[in-house]
């Protein structure tokens, strides 16, 4: 009984949002590509996505309490893991991000693979105080917990992926009965450190020098108009020549051109935005609303705080990739590397959205199991 | 909670997507098309200028430039250094080049080299696909006549300066070639076309990918000038290396038939790109070729101002026609010594107007000014047009000055002293005429007190006219004694008469500085006088008027200026004789031969004046002295 869910259970609302917006992903990476030498990526984005999806009903099979029981192997193997792409890693783009994996023959960006990790060992760790208030001292500990690793990935360097680690930590502690106190301290040390980076004195000794000029870039992108600037400019030029009607699928000059930089990744939305339209990002947005509020349900109707927990980290991760990748699409926010979920070409950010839908899958499938 | 924040959330991303595709839709549109389109100039190539007989005296050749397109700076940047060798250049340059462009719209391209060699053409060619950045336009250039033949009316073109956009109300940009000096400028709107666009898409990397529709280019329109080629040959060869100026106009119609200032400069030199330093060498050359001395030249006239004295005397019988006066030389007024220009040599013994016009008698001049006073010799002068534009059609003519009691009174703060209208009633002192003015004078007062508007336009609309009425007999008398002075027994340019032909004239020998201060600096060739000589024919209701100055010549008018005068006046019967007998055919084969002016008087301001036409051809009574 207890591992035979039945299929009636899943949140199909969810998975039908889901495919919507994989969709939505698959025609603009088509629409980004086709004509150039990166023609066909959309069939391997497609690929990326029915393995997602393969291993989402695979993962939901799985009681989360046995994943649960198993956190710490699991952090275990992900600090190593992180530890060995600073040893054996690939490096593309400037980064170590990459370690080969023989089975998939594939290149794996191991710290997608991290972030899941973490969420399920926040989730235990949360769901273990048993206290109606964090106290300070498992407050340190969850800060240690996700310090380790964050460290790591900022070494390869990927300041975005080590961003992502942050609200996971807000909203679990937040969610595992944070003081008032606390969060003012650790607000006020946030926007000190978000004071710092945009501080060209004391930036200089915390960020590497491609990550200063983005930030240099974002503030004034009229000194940079070959690099980071650029990228945002062009990117603010596709949106905004879109209108609210979009100029049609196919027909973005911005996309065509290859004006947007990496259009069919990290600047989806802006080849979107620029073909749709307005209304194009009315319905993105929305179904990514949709997503978010689904997901919140979903962890509203957890059996226990385990699940709440997994399926509230699940959710602040995603909803943050989706704020930080639209605000850098519309020039809000820096160039930090982060793509839009699900539409975004990329296999292992993909894979990472599908089991963390998995994981909250496995939470809603038993959500009347005693 | 966390539903609310999700909402917001999505709520904020929304308003910054409306802010950019609602509200500042219109903006970023134009920069994404700026981004797609490439706009390459086609430049429209500017109208001819033609002579009066049709034949081209301004014409164009082509020629290729070289543009940098400047969008995507990290492209520059890469091909600069090949770009500086490919085209030898220097990379300094090219760079300087770059930094003076920076305030340009980036979308714009810029002229890295104005006149492309043949290996320059080749070098594009051979890397148009590897290297986007640049491109090769064809191009007109401006081809002049050689040896600042006809330059100073014709004018140059140049890149326009920041005013002339500013004035232009848009339809100039930076880099756009326009008329800078001389008819080029003056008629610019008429010659210069409307620059057309070839427009391509361009990838991010600069690649045309696609074209785009081509607007096309207007060439501008020729312009036909009055100006007779053959006529100005004579005029150009005539004056010869020596600074100075020749006017030659048709008083009927106020048709400018010549128009030469030397020394020339070579348009030509400035058709593509002028240095900085040929630029400053031309304009502070202290022979001035710059300057176009037929109308820009504000000098003393010298004793063709008699003319002006003569006229007010008989208008205004002060004194009375029949005044004589002796002239041993010299003579004293006021308590100052005035020499008259035979002092030393001989004297004019008794004199009435008629010799004293012939002979240019000083003495006899300095008694009429002495009666007839400043006012009355300011107000004929400036009536005859001396201090005021002739209102040719080319910009930067001069006005010259007619000295009166208020111009002291006004610049000097002074009541004007009685011995200077002794210097002004025989055209020193004061004073100061361009040639172009005299010329408009002295054929007016030919055709008994009517003004035409000198223009170089052929078929020019609103040709303006003065008219001051001058009285029968004062013309009569006065064009008596500019016959006499090439024709009779005495006169001061006998040596320019021409068989058949009357020609009639004033010469004139104006003092750059007075004689004192010529003792004082000793004879040097920068102050010596400049010879004048306005001559015309036939000798009333004329047809053509020839105005001349000779700079530095240091001899009497009649003896320097008047030989040009003649020169030029007998190559205009010389061709009109070939034409009315059918002899004469234009080089232009379109066009038939065109009727110099017409064998009837245009004109005839008053009745008692008849068209003397035949008189130029046969004359009985000319030769004779």
């Amino acid at each position: 009984m207890k591992d035979a869910p039945g299929t009636r259970d899943y949140d199909w609302w969810l998975l039908a949002i889901l495919a919507t917006i994989c969709a939505l992903g698959v025609l603009e990476i088509y629409s980004a590509t086709k004509g150039s030498s990166l023609a066909g990526m959309h069939m391997k984005q497609v690929r990326w996505l029915l393995i997602g999806f393969v291993l989402m009903f695979a993962l939901s099979r799985l009681d989360y309490h046995l994943i649960l029981d198993q956190a710490p192997i699991l952090y275990l193997i992900g600090l190593a893991s992180l530890a060995a792409v600073l040893l054996v890693g690939h490096t593309h783009f400037g980064a170590k991000r990459w370690i080969s994996v023989p089975v998939l023959g594939e290149l794996v960006q191991v710290s997608e693979l991290v972030k899941l990790i973490i969420i399920i060992v926040l989730a235990r760790f949360f769901a273990e105080v048993r206290t109606d208030e964090l106290d300070l001292r498992d407050l340190i500990k969850a800060g240690i917990l996700v310090g380790i690793p964050l460290v790591l990935i900022l070494k390869q360097p990927d300041l975005g992926t080590a961003l992502v680690l942050m609200p996971m930590l807000a909203v679990g502690a937040f969610l595992a009965g944070l003081k008032w106190q606390h969060a003012a301290v650790f607000s006020l040390a946030g926007v000190l450190l978000v004071g710092a980076v945009f501080y060209p004195p004391v930036s200089r000794h915390l960020l590497k020098p491609y990550q200063r000029d983005r930030i240099t870039s974002f503030l004034h992108p009229e000194e940079d108009a070959k690099g980071s600037g650029y990228q945002l400019l062009q990117s603010k030029i596709a949106v905004g020549s879109g209108g609210f009607w979009g100029k049609g699928f196919g027909n973005g000059s911005q996309n065509q051109l290859g004006y947007i930089p990496v259009r069919y990744s990290d600047f989806i939305m802006s080849a979107w935005a620029e073909e749709q339209g307005f209304k194009g990002v009315l319905l993105a947005l929305g179904l990514y609303m949709a997503l978010l509020l689904r997901l919140v349900q979903n962890a509203q109707r957890a059996k226990d705080r385990a699940g709440m927990f997994l399926v509230m980290g699940v959710a602040a991760a995603l909803g943050f990739h989706v704020l930080v990748n639209v605000a850098m699409v519309i020039g809000a926010m820096p160039v930090t590397g982060i793509p839009l979920p699900l539409m975004s070409y990329g296999g292992s950010a993909t894979l990472f959205v599908f089991l963390a839908i998995g994981l909250v899958m496995n939470v809603r499938l038993r959500r009347f199991v005693n | 909670m966390a539903s609310y924040i999700i909402v917001g959330m999505i709520g904020v991303l929304l308003l910054g997507f409306w802010k950019l595709q609602v509200i500042d839709a219109d903006k970023y549109t134009s920069m994404a098309e700026r981004n797609r389109v490439r706009e390459i100039p086609v430049i429209a190539p500017r109208g001819r200028m033609l002579d009066r007989d049709g034949r081209v005296l301004v014409d164009n050749r082509p020629a290729f430039s070289i543009l940098l397109l400047r969008e995507n700076p990290v492209l520059v940047e890469k091909y600069l250094p090949g770009i500086a060798e490919g085209l030898s250049l220097s990379i300094e340059d090219l760079r300087e080049q770059l930094t003076n462009t920076k305030s340009l719209p980036k979308f714009q391209p810029i002229i890295i080299k104005p006149e492309a060699s043949v290996a320059d053409i080749a070098f594009i060619e051979s890397h148009h696909s590897d290297i986007p950045v640049l491109e090769m336009i064809s191009v007109s250039r401006r081809r002049y006549l050689p040896n600042g033949f006809l330059a100073h009316a014709v004018g140059y073109v140049g890149e326009v300066s920041e005013q002339q956009i500013e004035a232009s109300n848009g339809k100039l940009r930076m880099g756009d070639f326009a008329g800078k000096f001389g008819l080029e400028r003056q008629y610019n709107d008429i010659l210069m076309g409307t620059d057309g666009k070839r427009r391509v898409i361009v990838n991010s990397i600069g690649k045309e990918v696609g074209p785009l529709p081509t607007q096309e280019s207007i060439p501008g329109k020729q312009i036909q000038l009055t100006i007779d080629y053959d006529l100005q040959q004579m005029a150009e060869q005539s004056l010869g290396p020596r600074p100075g100026a020749v006017v030659a106009l048709n008083p009927r119609t106020g048709e400018v038939l010549a128009m030469a200032s030397h020394p020339s400069m070579d348009p030509n030199d400035f058709a593509v790109r002028i240095s900085a330093e040929e630029w400053k060498n031309l304009n502070e050359d202290r022979q001035k070729p710059m300057l176009n001395r037929a109308i820009q030249a504000q000098l003393a006239p010298g004793s063709v101002f008699k003319i002006v004295t003569a006229t007010a005397m008989l208008e205004d019988k002060v004194p009375p026609e029949s005044f004589t006066t002796f002239c041993p030389g010299y003579a004293t007024f006021y308590g100052r010594q005035f020499k008259c220009w035979v002092y030393g040599k001989s004297s004019h013994g008794v004199v009435g107007l008629h010799k004293a016009i012939l002979e240019s008698c000083d003495i006899f001049f300095y008694n009429v000014g002495m009666r007839l006073g400043i006012d009355r010799l300011s107000y004929y002068g400036s009536k005859l047009g001396i201090g005021h534009k002739t209102g040719i059609d080319l910009p930067s003519e001069e006005q010259g000055l007619m000295p009166s009691a208020e111009w002291v009174e006004r610049v000097f703060h002074r009541k004007w002293y009685a011995g200077e209208t002794i210097s002004v009633s025989t055209g020193q002192g004061a004073v100061t005429t361009t040639p172009l003015q005299l010329a408009r004078m002295i054929g007016g007062i030919a055709m008994g007190g009517v003004f035409k508007q000198p223009h170089l336009l052929k078929d020019a609309p609103n040709v303006g006219e003065e008219r001051f009425a001058l009285s029968e007999p004062t013309v009569e008398k006065i064009t008596d004694a500019m016959y006499g002075v090439v024709n009779e027994e005495g006169g001061t340019a006998r040596s320019i008469r021409l068989p058949g032909i009357e020609v009639s004239g004033k010469s004139g020998t104006a003092q750059v500085i007075g004689y004192a201060t010529r003792d004082r600096v000793g004879k040097q060739k920068q102050f010596e006088d400049n010879a004048w000589f306005v001559g015309y024919a036939p000798r009333r209701n004329p047809e053509i008027v020839v105005s001349v100055l000779v700079q530095e010549s240091g001899k009497h008018g009649g003896e320097a200026a008047g030989p040009v005068v003649r020169d030029v006046i007998k190559a205009y019967y010389d061709k009109k004789n070939k034409k009315t007998q059918g002899q004469y055919t234009t080089e232009n084969k379109s066009d038939a031969p065109k009727k110099v002016p017409a064998p009837v008087a245009a004109i005839a301001p008053r009745a008692a004046l008849k068209p003397e036409s035949n008189s130029a051809r046969v004359s009985s009574e000319g030769e004779q002295e």
